[in-house]
């Protein structure tokens, strides 16, 4: 009985578990590690979740991928779909924040030649 | 010290998003505009792919804004990187026969890859930004495999502007002599799953494509340009 209410409960919640690790282990990098690199890697992990997330929250039971073709033009019930082009754009501005806080680092390690957040000035909390 | 504060913060932050994921059941629909897209964007689009009719079409601005932001992003990064460009012309190793050769063989697939990700973006999963990531990963392996060999900035920068231009005198031909608002679908929408269909929708995508592509492809020009 305890175990397939743990079944049930992890069928249910294993997305959300899944993708809010990622969100608290990427927060939990950024806050700790003092490698900027370490840091620019945990806001990587941290946007996956949040895509996770995104796309887990319009997940809708026993849906398909909302795309029609010629042997199901009128399917079972298809997942929601503005989710998914949301997170379709959050992908790509991910990269762009992603290379731009990429080159931001290697200004700052020619600048300091380091990259420990707690040698390089201003930086310090 | 640190990780014990970051921990704590972390732990308040789970307990109160599990309190409030408590509410939000996994699986049910939870919008009505999903359902309306999902219903009527068949015939209202004429793409067979809902995502890609409400990224291009339903929310078409939006997407114009993320072009947006990657490109100015693009445009940022080169800013941040090329205060100090000396142009000293450093000799790099030549790869081997075999890592050069198969550069070249593949360069070509990858891009007609991408091309058909984006082209076919209407009827499959995949589409502009896909399609233009793929493209800029063939880019990816000519700057590691075929080292010495780089894209020309002014190509790039051409056909990124003109991605983009595309994108906007369509949607403003839609203003004109389309349904009156800005990315208004006025060109036949033609017989669903077939390859000229959904009217605006391929055109804009193919032009994202290139955009994206030149974008990344610039990007990864600059992040080798100072790692060399």
């Amino acid at each position: 009985m305890g175990i397939s209410n743990a079944f049930d409960f992890l069928q249910n919640h294993v997305y959300y578990i899944g993708s809010f690790g990622l969100i608290f282990i990427g927060l939990f990098i950024m806050l700790v590690k003092h490698n900027l690199i370490k840091v620019i890697i945990g806001l990587s992990i941290l946007e996956t979740g949040v895509n996770l997330f995104l796309v887990s929250v319009g997940y809708i039971s026993k849906g398909t991928a909302p795309i029609f073709s010629k042997s199901a033009m009128e399917a079972a019930p298809m997942v929601d779909p503005v989710p998914q082009a949301l997170v379709l754009t959050a992908i790509v501005i991910g990269v762009a924040v992603l290379a731009l806080a990429l080159s931001l680092a290697i200004r700052l390690y020619h600048h300091y030649g380091v990259l420990d957040l707690r040698r390089i000035k201003e930086l310090r909390w | 010290m640190r990780a014990i504060i970051s921990l704590f913060l972390i732990s308040v932050l789970a307990w109160g998003i599990a309190t409030a994921l408590n509410e939000i059941p996994f699986g049910a629909a939870k919008t009505k505009v999903g359902e309306y897209y999902i219903g009527r964007g068949k015939e209202q689009t004429g793409a067979s792919n809902i995502v890609t009719s409400v990224v291009v079409n339903y929310r078409g601005f939006d997407t114009l804004g993320e072009v947006t932001v990657l490109f100015v992003a693009a445009i940022g990064l080169g800013a941040v990187l090329a205060t100090r460009r000396k142009k000293e012309k450093r000799d790099v190793e030549p790869a081997s026969l075999v890592l050069y050769t198969g550069c070249r063989l593949l360069f070509p697939l990858i891009l007609l890859f991408g091309a058909y990700i984006f082209i076919h973006g209407h009827l499959t999963p995949g589409g502009g930004f896909q399609g233009g990531a793929v493209v800029a990963s063939a880019f990816v392996l000519v700057y590691l495999g075929c080292r010495g060999r780089r894209i020309s900035e002014t190509a790039s920068k051409t056909v990124e502007s003109l991605g983009g231009l595309v994108f906007i005198v369509v949607g403003l031909v839609g203003l004109a002599v389309g349904g009156g608002y800005f990315l208004s679908n006025y060109l036949p929408k033609g017989e669903l799953n077939s390859l000229f269909s959904a009217g605006i929708i391929p055109i804009i995508y193919i032009a994202i494509g290139f955009k994206v592509g030149s974008e990344l492809a610039g990007v990864i020009d600059h992040l080798v340009e100072e790692s060399e």
